[in-house]
């Protein structure tokens, strides 16, 4: 039977909701309070389902250690403790939760072969949240 | 059709280890988790069960007899139990958590009587979660 395996993980950012295609009053009209020049901060939780069918050797869909390794190496050291403004990701696009949710998404699903991706979901905070897998 | 999730908790212990590999094969392929003394968890389950909400009585299912077939089919055999050593399933597939879902799958399935089982979902810490929906097409993944 096919089971679906998520593994939930955090880390904190800053960023700052700011396009240069808009004026100064637009950005402040879209963004809001997103906008204040000198960013801020949140802690995000970060779901990563994947899927299969289950090993009967060992009984998984993939090997946790080989997911957290995953993870940890190419995710978190990535983004944790950092300015998301600052990264090569966001150098041309607004770094919202859904932008990062579209680049999380296609880190795991370029690098990750041990099972296939289902999708990736962020909790900005514990008021919204935002899922991407691929389509 | 309308989805209804019922949530309940049970805790065991269990251990990881294929009789089939070498110590240390098992050792690292599953690490901390082949400590053949076993380790527990508190594991949280719900249940989601789909379908038409019945005219008379403005239900989807019966609650209590939900509850009362997660209690018998899953509950008693499974909380304050040695997975790999009490409970059938177990002396011979390895009790993860996949194979957790898939095992409480088969036996609430067959029960279910008005609606039908949409998914199984076991926590088995905050962090780590696995869902099953019953695809038996092992080709699509």
């Amino acid at each position: 039977m096919k089971a679906y395996l998520t593994r939930r993980y955090m880390f904190s950012a800053s960023h700052r909701l700011h396009s240069d295609e808009m004026t100064t009053d637009e950005n402040q009209a879209v963004y809001g309070k997103c906008n204040n020049p000198y960013g801020h901060g949140h802690n995000y939780n970060i779901e990563v389902t994947v899927s299969g069918p289950v090993d009967r050797q060992t009984g998984m869909v993939c090997n946790l250690v080989d997911l957290d390794g995953f993870v940890h190496r190419e995710i978190l050291e990535r983004f944790d403790h950092q300015n998301l403004n600052l990264l090569s990701e966001f150098a041309a696009a607004v770094p919202t939760t859904e932008n990062l949710c579209i680049s999380i998404y296609e880190i795991v699903k370029r690098g990750f072969k041990a099972a296939h991706l289902e999708g990736v979901r962020i909790e900005e905070t514990m008021m919204n949240s935002f899922e991407y897998s691929g389509e | 059709m309308v989805y209804l999730t019922r949530k309940a908790e049970f805790s065991a212990s269990h251990y990881y280890h294929n009789p089939a590999f070498t110590a240390e094969e098992n050792a690292r392929l599953f690490g901390k988790c082949n400590n053949p003394n076993g380790h527990g968890h508190n594991y949280t389950l719900e249940v989601t069960v789909k379908g038409a909400v019945d005219p008379q009585s403005g239900f989807v299912v019966d609650l209590k007899q939900l509850k009362e077939i997660m209690s018998r089919e899953v509950l008693d055999a499974l909380d304050h139990r040695f997975l790999n050593k009490e409970v059938p399933e177990f002396l011979t597939q390895i009790p993860t958590t996949e194979n957790l879902a898939i095992a409480i799958w088969r036996r609430l399935a067959p029960k279910m009587k008005s609606a039908q089982l949409h998914r199984v979902r076991v926590y088995e810490t905050p962090d780590l979660f696995v869902d099953v929906f019953g695809e038996e097409d092992r080709g699509k993944a």
